[in-house]
Formats: C-alpha cells, structure tokens, sequence
C-alpha cells in the first residue's frame, strides 16, 4: 500500500473497530434513527471541517470558523426579526459576507506574508466582537421558513431519517472531495502544502490559490453558520465558541497531517463519524459524564499525532535509501 | 519558423540587485535558436539569478527580455512557462507530496467536463517519461523514488514545458553518467527541433561535451560570450575565475604521504539491505577515497560509519578500544564527523545565519548548557569565510540567500569547525565550481597532514586520485576492491569499477 494512505485507512479501521465495540454493547448504535441523529448532529462541524481540511492541507490554519458560525447566526436572526427580508435572500447575504471575511483573510496571509495562525485569530476575534455589536442576547428564530425547511427530510427503512442539514453535509463532502483530487485547484492545494517556494518556481498561482482556499473555508464557515441556526433556530453571540479546534481534531483524526500536503477529505469524514460515535455511546451509557468524550478524542488525537510522526519518519528514512 | 543561428531569446543590459548585494550588473544574454549555450561562471556569479529574472521567478531591476523579437515581461513561472520556457530550477525539487503524474502536469493537466481526467494524465504521463527510460509507477508520491530520478522528472516536466527555450540548472549534479548521457541525447533532439537550450554547470567536460557556446559571469558581470569549439580550456578557467588555478590543482598532491597509526578498525561491519560486511582500517593522517557507481553503497558505507544507521554485523574499534556508534551522537562523542550529500535535507537551516550555520555542530557538541561566546562564534565563522572562501556579504545574513555553491562550502565549515578526528565527506565538491574545488582539494591535503583521518565519498575520480591516499572500490553494495600507493591513477579505479561490474553480470 502507498503510505500516503495509512493514515487514512488507520482512520477506517479505528472508526469499525469502534463501531462494532459499540454495537456489541448497545445493538442500537446500528439502527438507521441513529446514524440518521448523528449526520443531524454534525452536519454544522462536517460542513465547517471540510473548509478546515483544505486549509491544513495548504498548509495553513483556520481559527476563525467557530466565530463565523456565532457570527452568521446572530446575523440571520437579526436580520429576519428586524427585517421583512426572506431567509434564502438572508442565507445568501451571509454566505457572501463570510467568503469575503475569508478571502480577505488569505489576501492578508499572502500579501503581507502573515503566518495563518495570526491572521486567523484575529479573524476569530473579530468575527466574534462583530457578533456582539450585532446582538449580545440568543435571539430565537421563529420565522415559518425555518419550519418548512427543518421538514425536509428523506425517510430511511427503519425509521432513521436523514435531515436537510444531514444531507447538505454529505453533499458537501462529496463536492470536497471532487474538488480535491479531480480539480486543478485541489492539486495546487496540495501543493502548497508541499512547499510554496516550490509551487511558486512550478507555477502555482500562489497568491490566488491562498486566497480561494481561505475563501473557500470561510464559504464552509458561513454555510456551517446557517446549518447551525436551522439546527438550533436561534441566533446568539457566544455559540460554536471551540467549533475551530473541534474541526481541527476531524481533520486530523482523519489523517491529513497538520503540516499540510497529505491527506483526505474523505478521512475528514471519518473524523467526524468518530467524535459522533464517542458522543452517541456516551449518551446511550448514560451515566459516564460528557467530559469523556473530550478525554476520548483528546487520547486518539495523540495517538494519531504519534502514528503520523512515525509515518512520515519511516518514509524519509526509506527514502534515503531508495 | 524561423531558421536556426538567430536570436531567440536576447536579454540586454539585465540588472538585479538585492538587499546589500549587487546580483547582476547589466547582463546581457543572447541564445541563439538550435544551441546549446553553456552559462558558467563560479559559486555566487549570478548564474542561478540571471535565470530566475529571465524565467520570472524574481523580478529584474532593469533591462529588456525579447523572445522572439516581441519583447516580453513575465510576471511570473506560469507566465513563462506559456510563453515556452521551461526551467529546471537549481534547487527545483518537484513537490514530494504530489504524484509523478502530478507534477509532470502540474498547472495542465488534462480536463473533462472541466474535472481533471486523471487517467488520461497518469497515460500522458507514463508517454512522457518513456523517452527517459523510465518506468515508474507516476501515480506514486514523488518523495517514493530517489534524488536522481526526482532530477529526472524535473527535466521531463522542463522539457515538455519548453515549447522555445530549456533552461537547466546544474541538472546533472545528482545524475550518474548514464542519466547525463540519456539527458544530453534528449537535449541534443530538442536543438535539432530548434530550441535554445539553456546549460548551467560545474563539469566542464560537460560544457565541451554538449555546448555550441559559453557564456561566463563573475560578480555578477557579463565576461564573455565564445564560442565553444575555440575557447581552450585553460582560456575558459580564467575567465571564470580570473586566475589560474589547474596547477595548483594538481601540485596539492605533491607531498609525501605518511600515515601513522591505526586508528579506526571496522571487522566484518555491515547492515541487512544497506551494505554488506566489509573490514576497513583508517590511519592518522590518512585519506580513504571511496569509488563507485551511483547507488553503489558508497553513502551507505558512510551512513554505517557514523552511526547514521546501526551496523547489525561486526565491531568497531576507536584505537584499539571497541565502541558502540549506535547513533550519530555516540559517534560525534568519537570526534567523527559527517558532511552529507543532501545538503540540502541534511544540511542547512535555511533562515539562520551563515555563522549560526557554520557554529551549529560545534555547539551542539558542547551541549547547550555551556553556549559557545558571540565572540568566539564569530571568530570561528569569519575563520572558516575566509579559509573556504565562503562568498557572503557578511556573516549575518541568512544561509538560504547565498548562491548552491556557497552553501556548501558553509556545511563543510561547519564539520570543520567541530575539530573532528575522523571526517566522512559525502560528495565534498559537488556543485562547487573550479576555484573552490581547488580550495577544497588544498584543505583536504592539509587536514591529512595534520594527522586527521578521512573519508572522502567523489564521483570525480581524478580528485580521488589527487588527495586519496589509498581507495577503496564499491559494486552492489559491497566493497570490491582496495588500491594503494602508485596503483592509485584514474585507468586502475576507472579499471577496477569496470571489472568489478563483469564480475557482477556473470
Ligand atoms: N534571494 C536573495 N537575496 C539576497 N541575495 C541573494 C539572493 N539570491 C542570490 N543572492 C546573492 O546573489 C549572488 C548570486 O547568486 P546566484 O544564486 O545567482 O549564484 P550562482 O551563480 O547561481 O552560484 P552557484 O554556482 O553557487 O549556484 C550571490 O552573491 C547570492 O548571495
Ligand atoms: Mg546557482
């Protein structure tokens, strides 16, 4: 096998091996309202990592998604209790604002030669601040749209359903993915990720790929926010506060290496469906305290930020020899 | 299409100049359609930075750029690369991450329905390295295969990206005799089409092999432009370097050699998959010039020395006493020392200073707890500018700023600095052009005859014979053969590698 698959194929057999623990013991976890809950309950993380797997695979960070979710929600209800504007007009009002928000961080990053981590949490504290000039209280959205869009959904046999928001995410996952491996765009990405001194004497248009990719996180970031306000139909300043490091942890779990150049959107996925499954066994057991799943995902983070050192150790030292 | 012999690509009167260094002084650079023009000049001319400006990578501080008579300004690599010139830049490594397929095409590929058609690419891709004679498998990780055939790679990238002009800088540095031959075949098909082809290079048999015409810089400034089949040789090395240099060359190895007595003895020494047992015994003021094909175990008979790679056969002993090299530290704790042929993955810290560079292994032997003074590190950093000749305008500039050459020049510095007893040299001149290679001989001889003992790895069998003072021949990862006193001359290595190879194939 190519090593640039371990990772990710570690990831899979993590995430089986898990699952079918879990469902050893709680033969529920295999029924189909569950996984349906689980795609609900992530779709906002799932939408928001795939931007982040971009951005680490260039090489970069994100730390400004969580604030741009709160951001986005505060903003849709703002908007839609002050406003006779109607959602869709709303939804794309915010999406844009977001993907300017990150274009315009990317441009920082590129052309004044910024590391990302700095930009970025500047980013996320302002993207925060500007959700608390907009409201400081959890505004609840109570407009019918949101009603007739939350009653979308496709019935799976066995009663489980898959919701818009479930849905949206595996579309966007499914687009990432494309866009990574059979777009021009995706393999610039990558090839930040491999060195930008190189990319640049390559060719690579440097300065556009960086900017695509922190608009393209921001795009996610904003789409994320939208999800997140149809799953919660309310709006308020202090949400999503973390949902950064969270998305970060999928990215990682699923083997993309946080120096950029290697990994999968799809291992992205796979993150997501394991922080999901600690979760959901966490709520079956009932009486462990929702701290472990914080110490679960914290015990696996380590052990792939050990796994990945040992691959890319192993590779350079095959490589000497070759 | 217009006939060969005209200008393809004029630049006139090219300037670049970069913070506290004058890198091109008014250069001017015609390449004529259907040649191959030879660019040469010493470490730190401004060979490397007249092509970057022609290619867009750097930005030029003044001059024109005709192509084709139309004049042109790329802005970027991209923007060259559509105009049709295609680079193989000094440093280029490709990207490891990506695929072969990838970075053949990188920037191109092939699209349907506006998606990238890999399999197309990956087709397209195998097409294209056929004419190398390579047969890889393109949709592995670049970093899967090694420096030569990643310098291999580059060209075909440069190649098919070349629709007027080839640029190549020092393509064949990592290259053995058969890839250099199967390069310049390729090049010599893409002149016949009617290409100019741009040559960057230290070996100058190379330049007579190949060019049509040779241009040399020095600082910076245009010297001349001649033709190849008039220029001797002797005529050329002054231009370069302004001085005469092949005699003193060759009088490094005047002296008479006496060695001392043994210091290092390896029995039986060897590792599973690396290189197979060997014995060897190095003396004081000794020098071990290592022989052999690419590939043929040389570096790896140097990784098992210091320590780089655990022998799992066999004992070493450090005067008479047997040790453990377990590891590189363990043998630096001997007083060995490594200077290693991927300068650039094993070598350099690129944003820290020439002295910073030059101090790093000596402190790092000392350990941390007892730091080396500022003036103490300047004092070793401005010895060692001086002694190799390192160009740079001061020592406090970042290593990466200096030209491939320089760089080198201070990784060697660095070993130097740390006093070593026993110094492996894992390809010492590489890159480095003729001035410095005469320096390095003379340091070679003079560290020897201060009773060092060393190690030296070298494709150039000539500079073997001149600082060696016994050779060691390796084949297949083994060691094949030992030469000594008059039985060292370029005929009895060139000889012994070459039946070694028979022996190999029956
Ligand atoms: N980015 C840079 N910033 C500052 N100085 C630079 C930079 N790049 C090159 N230089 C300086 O410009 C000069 C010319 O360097 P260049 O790399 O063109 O040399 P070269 O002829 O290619 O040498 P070599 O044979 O060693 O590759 C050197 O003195 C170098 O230190
Ligand atoms: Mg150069």
């Amino acid at each position: 096998m190519k090593p640039k698959y371990l990772p990710l194929t570690a990831t899979i057999v993590i995430f089986v091996l898990s699952y079918a623990l879990c469902v050893m013991q709680y033969p529920n976890i295999l029924s189909t309202r569950v996984v349906g809950n689980l795609l609900t309950d992530n779709a906002f993380l799932g939408i928001a990592a795939v931007g982040m797997t971009f951005v680490i695979l260039s090489g970069g960070i994100d730390l400004s998604i969580g604030s741009v979710i709160a951001f986005t929600g505060v903003f849709l209800a703002v908007v839609l209790e002050n406003t006779g504007i109607h959602p869709l007009a709303a939804f794309a009002l915010a999406l844009m604002i977001a993907t300017l928000f990150g274009a315009l961080m990317g441009a920082i990053i590129h052309y004044l030669e910024m590391p990302a981590f700095i930009v970025t949490l500047a980013g996320m504290f302002l993207a925060r601040g500007m959700a608390f000039v907009l409201s400081i209280d959890s505004i609840a959205i109570k407009h019918p749209f949101y009603g007739t869009l939350k009653g979308f959904y496709y019935k799976l046999p066995g009663g489980g359903r898959i919701s818009l928001i479930g849905g949206l995410m595996l579309l966007v996952f499914a687009i990432g993915i494309l866009i990574a491996h059979r777009t021009r765009f995706g393999t610039d990405v990558y090839a930040l990720g491999g060195g930008t001194a190189t990319a640049k004497l390559m060719g690579v248009p440097v300065g556009r790929t960086t900017i695509l990719i922190y608009a393209l996180s921001g795009l996610l970031a904003g789409l994320s926010g939208i999800v997140f306000s149809l799953y919660t139909s309310a709006g308020y300043s202090l949400a999503a506060v973390g949902v950064e490091l969270d998305a970060i942890t999928a990215v990682v779990i699923g083997g993309t290496l946080l120096t950029g150049g290697s990994g999968f959107v799809a291992g992205t996925f796979i993150g997501i469906l394991i922080q999901g499954l600690i979760q959901t066994y966490i709520t079956f057991d009932g009486s462990l305290s929702s701290w472990w799943t914080k110490i679960l995902i914290g015990l696996l983070l380590f052990v792939f930020i050990l796994m990945q050192k040992g691959i890319v150790y192993a590779s350079r030292s095959k490589q000497r020899h070759a | 299409m217009q006939p060969n012999g005209e200008n393809l690509l004029s630049a006139t009167r090219i300037d670049k100049v970069f913070p506290g260094a004058r890198a091109l002084d008014k250069v001017d650079f015609h390449l004529r359609r259907g040649e191959v023009h030879a660019l040469l000049g010493e470490n730190g001319a401004g060979k490397s930075t007249l092509v970057k400006c022609l290619t867009g990578a750097y930005r030029r501080d003044g001059g024109t750029i005709l192509l084709d008579g139309v004049e042109v300004d790329p802005r970027d690599t991209f923007n060259a690369q559509k105009l049709g010139i295609g680079t193989v830049y000094q440093e280029v490594n490709l990207l490891p991450n990506l695929s072969v397929a990838e970075n053949l095409f990188l920037g191109r590929q092939p699209r349907r329905f506006g998606l990238v058609d890999v399999g197309a690419m990956n087709r397209q891709a195998r097409a294209l390295l056929d004419d190398y004679e390579l047969d890889l498998d393109v949709t592995r990780a670049l970093d899967s295969y090694s420096v030569a055939i990643q310098q291999v790679v580059a060209i075909a990238r440069a190649v098919d990206l070349s629709g007027k002009v080839l640029i190549l800088d020092e393509p064949t540095a990592s290259l053995d005799a058969h890839e250099v031959e199967m390069l310049f075949r390729i090049v010599r098909r893409l002149k016949a089409r009617g290409l100019g082809i741009v040559f960057i290079t230290h070996f100058l048999e190379q330049v007579y092999e190949i060019s049509d015409r040779i241009t040399v810089l020095r600082n910076g400034q245009l010297v001349g432009t001649r033709e190849t089949a008039t220029l001797e040789r002797r005529d050329l090395i002054s231009m370069m370097i302004g001085r005469e240099l092949a005699a003193e060359i060759r009088s490094a190895r005047e002296g008479q050699v006496v060695a001392g007595p043994v210091r290092y003895r390896f029995e039986n020494y060897g590792r599973k998959g690396h290189i197979a047992p060997f014995d060897l015994d190095i003396r004081a003021g000794e020098v071990v010039g290592i022989a052999g094909l690419l590939g043929s175990g040389r570096t790896e008979t140097a990784e098992i020395l210091f320590g780089a790679h655990r022998a799992d056969s066999g004992m070493a002993e450090v005067d008479g006493r047997a040790v453990q090299l377990s590891s590189p530290r363990r043998a630096i704790a001997h007083r060995f020392g490594f200077c290693p042929e991927d300068r650039k993955t094993a070598g350099i810290v690129g944003d820290l200073s020439v002295r910073e560079n030059i101090v790093l292994a000596l402190q790092a032997r000392r350990g941390w707890t007892r730091p080396l003074s500022r003036t103490e590190q300047n004092r070793i950093a401005d010895h060692y500018i001086r002694a190799l000749d390192i160009r740079t305008a001061d020592r406090e500039k970042p290593i990466r700023l200096l030209s491939g050459g320089n760089q080198q020049k201070a990784i060697l510095a660095r070993w130097l600095a740390t006093e070593p007893e026993f110094l492996i040299l894992d390809e010492p001149t590489r890159g480095i052009d003729v001035g410095a290679h005469a320096e390095i001989v003379r340091l070679i001889e003079g560290l020897r005859e201060k009773g060092m003992s060393l190690m030296v790895i070298s494709s150039e069998i000539e500079e073997l014979v001149a600082y060696s003072t016994r050779i060691v021949v390796l084949r297949d990862r083994q060691h094949v053969a030992a030469l000594e006193g008059n039985r060292i001359t370029a005929d009895q290595i060139i000889e012994a590698i070459a039946s070694a190879n028979e022996r190999g194939a029956a």
